[in-house]
């Protein structure tokens, strides 16, 4: 069997959070080398937009395809072959850096101690990595939690405002390593506020109003 | 890089507990300091006299590791939950079920097992004879193994709830009476000179029970709870 192409495609999400309607029909569809940026005001619904694709969150109706396949009827491969940076960094403070990723990241992948260095150097941490994590800035934190989708082996990456707290050499990291990623046939999800990669051929807008 | 295979998964999150433990040890340790407390108040509540306490000495130990193992329980998910590292989890690709058993396991070699180390300890101290002891850390064993895994599937119930130890500790007692009952009656029929295999073996039996559905029940209950 010939393998589908990376695809990832929503069709007429809908979701409510309490009593309060907040998408309504959404659909899009990502494919290898495309990133899609989600826009819109403050509690528009970007991130439950994003947990939905997830699959964290069900949504009332509408179905998210990935290869072409439901992504709650094959959840495991899914999420296999996706990451999610979501507004949280999923950090343990009373961990170091270092066993951050080797405790969270390596559930998905076996990863080396190299894998690890390389990783958080190309973040620009490697020498906070024997650091606790309660003692690093937010901004480092940050890098820290961005590290996490280098060694992911993921696909697909969806993203949470991947900025938040970044000073302007960070934003950059973030454009690189999405482009990187676009490089290497991948794919991405990003809800942001920002100018982020405003001006690339593989940049695709979903507006939420 | 390679996909991680799911032993080695569940081995990192069971040794990343640990590692977190032996940084919040004052944390770890006060389940074990209430159930010394606990049982060295009996005797001073009612009387020191061993011949009297030894009756009720089984039922003591028993009830004060019911009581710290439920004390230890409430955090047991929540900082994962809270920080979003149990989002995490769930994404992982890994079923999510042995990571929390691994998980659960941990908690239970930071909590029950010291508790049932320390048994033959306090229950010296209660006038409890030396032939009871093997019954009294095997009843424990199981006693205990059953809380963590029946305690995990309350936590994960109610993680999202606001001020959920009440409601945690009404989700688990009822469940737990059973171990109680058996748990305290095998340590009395041994030293009643009877055999204690029948309470033991219904004890092994709700473990494995336990075991068996606890991954499916807590899995589940932690999918719900990181919706919000």
């Amino acid at each position: 069997m010939l393998p589908e192409g990376a695809r990832l495609e929503a069709r007429a999400i809908n979701a409510w959070r309490g009593d309060r309607h907040i998408l309504r029909d959404v659909s899009f569809s990502v494919r290898e080398g495309e990133f899609l940026k989600i826009t819109g005001p403050n509690g528009v619904g970007k991130t439950t937009l994003l947990r939905v694709v997830c699959g964290l969150l069900p949504a009332e109706n509408g179905v998210v395809e990935w290869r072409g396949k439901p992504v709650h009827s094959s959840s495991d491969d899914y999420h296999t072959d996706m990451v999610y940076l979501g507004h949280l960094n999923s950090l343990k403070a009373d961990l170091t850096a270092r066993e951050n990723l080797k405790f969270l990241a390596g559930l998905r992948e076996a990863l080396t101690d190299a894998d690890i260095d390389a990783a958080l150097d190309r973040v620009g941490i490697l020498s906070r990595g024997d650091l606790e994590a309660r003692s690093l800035s937010a901004g480092q934190k940050r890098r820290l939690a961005l590290a996490r989708l280098l060694v992911s082996g993921a696909v697909l990456w969806i993203l949470d405002e991947p900025v938040t707290n970044l000073d302007v050499a960070g934003i950059g990291l973030v454009e690189d390593l999405v482009r990187e990623h676009m490089a290497r046939g991948g794919l991405a999800l990003a809800a942001a506020h920002q100018r982020l990669l405003d001006e690339e051929p593989f940049l695709r807008r979903l507006e939420l109003d | 890089m390679k996909r991680a295979a799911t032993a080695a998964a569940a081995n990192l999150v069971f040794r990343r507990d640990l590692t977190l433990a032996w940084r919040r040890w004052d944390e770890v340790a006060q389940p074990l300091i209430f159930y010394v407390v606990v049982t060295t108040l009996f005797p001073l509540a009612t009387t020191p006299d061993l011949s009297q306490l030894r009756s009720i000495s089984g039922g003591v130990v028993w009830v004060a590791a019911l009581l710290a193992s439920l004390l230890a329980l409430e955090s047991l998910f929540r900082s994962d939950v809270e920080d979003g590292t149990m989002e995490q989890w769930v994404l992982s690709g890994q079923p999510l079920g042995w990571l929390l058993l691994a998980k659960v396991a941990s908690h239970w070699v930071l909590t029950g097992l010291p508790l049932v180390v320390m048994a033959p300890v306090v229950g010296t101290a209660l006038g409890l004879p030396f032939s009871a002891w093997g019954t009294l850390v095997a009843s424990l064993l199981l006693g205990t193994a059953t809380l963590s895994v029946l305690g995990g599937i309350g936590a994960a119930l109610t993680v999202g709830v606001r001020r959920g130890s009440v409601l945690l500790s009404l989700l688990v007692l009822p469940l737990a009476m059973p171990l109680l009952i058996f748990g305290s009656r095998a340590v009395g029929m041994q030293m009643d000179g009877e055999s204690p295999a029948g309470p033991l073996q219904l004890l092994a039996a709700i473990f494995f029970l336990t075991l068996s559905l606890g991954p499916l029940a807590m899995s589940a209950a932690i999918r719900i709870s990181v919706e919000s």
